[in-house]
């Protein structure tokens, strides 16, 4: 019997979080309660979901519009909120140049519309607070790691929890005056792009015990150019997630 | 990591289950940037064209793999399991694919060339048992997805290394990747290190993160229960 090639696993799912495949495939309509602006670009959009059954930090949902003559159009968002019990959840969107769905939102949604949405969706970016996680993102990519900072806060978490957020000016960055001790902001136009040195103060000697959950989110320029550098600084590479922005 | 827990089947539903809230109301103030009338027939329901784009999607760390490290391996219900190197590889025919690709985040890309070897000609030297019916794809980052058998064979999967004639670039799957284009993209492993030939149906990364164990984009195959 020839034993089969097991290839190194650098890559495994979590086996702690699991997903309901019920509620990722039933649509349904939220109500939009809020719109708030957070940058020239970017809005958060509050949305009553009657059914939602819950999300863990940093998972994302499917948003559906439709037309009158049925035509549909859906994207996938990452969650902003924390799981909480409001019976309501918030997603962060850039206004995309030329976005049929982010576009309609920011220009032409109001409170009182209605939308559909799914999810929420896939566990494998989610943290449940459970172990210490460095997270690193980009512009709107820092969506569901806010959610992750938010759950540690509300929690009254203690697991060490570390933000290096990157974007352009001050004005760009989403949620800017919600960040803690926790967080350090790269902003590029005046510091250039986020650098090995950004990432120093956490990798070798500063780690945890039992080292860090990284997570990266943003652009897939920004992804690639952050997991190197996690790489470089020695984070195991099965302990790097990553969503990209396509 | 475990394998063993299955998502309900399509099959185990009613073909005509009522579907909840699929019937999508109309979302006030939104007409639709492609109008349903003339939208391009290869367009499967529910994606948009992402024209020159090709978004990258990888949930791991790109690895730094070569093409002189890159081996492809078939085994399992086989009866000659094998494992080809790089040159060994390329030494198959050549075969191409030209047409269109779908991922399940809701893109689609028209009119795309992959070249490389069909996975029929693999399949030939290694002579799959009578009794295999699915197959895991698994990648050299240790990512899985698993496909039925007869989603991979008759001409319709490629191992490919070139994309538009160049080589095909680390983050979209380089130095070779396998392509099954008529189901959504995930099942379409990068960095593919190898496919093991089953007797049954082992849901891989994304199948275990709530998504279709199939994933036809025609049926809109996207999540567990869809």
């Amino acid at each position: 019997m020839d034993t089969p090639f097991v290839p190194p696993t650098a890559f495994a799912v979590p086996g702690r979080i699991s997903v309901s495949s019920r509620s990722a495939s039933v649509w349904q309509q939220a109500l939009i309660t809020q719109i708030r602006r957070e940058t020239p670009a970017a809005s958060t959009f509050r949305l009553k979901v009657p059914d939602w059954q819950g999300h863990l930090p940093g998972q994302h949902l499917m948003l559906r519009l439709t037309a009158p003559d049925g035509y549909v159009a859906q994207r996938h968002y990452s969650l902003a909120s924390a799981p909480d019990d409001s019976g309501e959840i918030e997603l962060t969107l850039d206004h995309a140049p030329g976005g049929e769905v982010s576009g309609h939102l920011h220009t032409v949604a109001q409170v009182g519309d209605l939308v559909e949405v799914r999810g929420p969706l896939s566990g494998f970016f989610a943290w449940p607070g459970d172990r210490p996680a460095l997270l690193l993102g980009a512009g709107s990519g820092v969506v569901p790691l806010m959610s992750m900072i938010r759950h540690h806060r509300r929690a009254g978490l203690t697991v060490p929890l570390r933000l290096i957020v990157s974007a352009r000016t001050r004005a760009d960055l989403i949620y800017a005056d919600e960040y803690g001790d926790e967080t350090t902001a790269v902003l590029t136009r005046a510091e250039g792009r986020l650098h090995a040195g950004h990432l120093a103060p956490y990798l070798g000697a500063g780690q945890p015990e039992g080292g860090w959950e990284a997570y990266v989110c943003g652009s897939n320029g920004f992804a690639e150019h952050a997991s190197r550098l996690l790489v470089d600084g020695g984070q195991p590479v099965d302990r790097i997630r990553i969503e990209r922005f396509g | 990591m475990t394998n063993t827990t299955s998502e309900p089947s399509l099959t185990s539903q009613p073909a005509a289950a009522p579907e909840p809230a699929t019937a999508s109301a109309p979302t006030r103030g939104f007409t639709g940037r492609a109008r349903a009338a003339d939208r391009d027939p290869r367009l499967p329901p529910g994606q948009y064209d992402a024209r020159d784009g090709w978004p990258v999607l990888s949930a791991e760390v790109t690895p730094r793999l070569t093409a002189a490290d890159w081996t492809f391996r078939v085994d399992g219900l086989v009866a000659r399991p094998r494992t080809w190197t790089w040159d060994e590889a390329h030494a198959l025919p050549a075969s191409e694919y030209r047409g269109d690709i779908h991922c399940v985040t809701s893109w689609s890309k028209f009119g795309v060339r992959f070249g490389g070897v069909s996975l029929d000609a693999f399949l030939a030297e290694v002579g799959p048992s009578a009794t295999a019916t699915h197959v895991v794809a698994y990648s050299h980052t240790g990512y899985t997805a698993n496909l039925p058998l007869a989603d991979v064979t008759g001409g319709r999967a490629w191992i490919v290394w070139e994309y538009d004639g160049e080589p095909l670039a680390p983050e979209h799957g380089g130095p070779a990747r396998l392509i099954v284009p008529h189901l959504y993209f995930w099942k379409s492993a990068k960095w593919i290190a190898g496919l093991r030939l089953l007797d049954h149906d082992e849901p891989g990364f994304w199948e275990q993160n709530g998504y279709h164990h199939r994933g036809d984009p025609w049926r809109e195959e996207r999540y567990a229960g869809d």
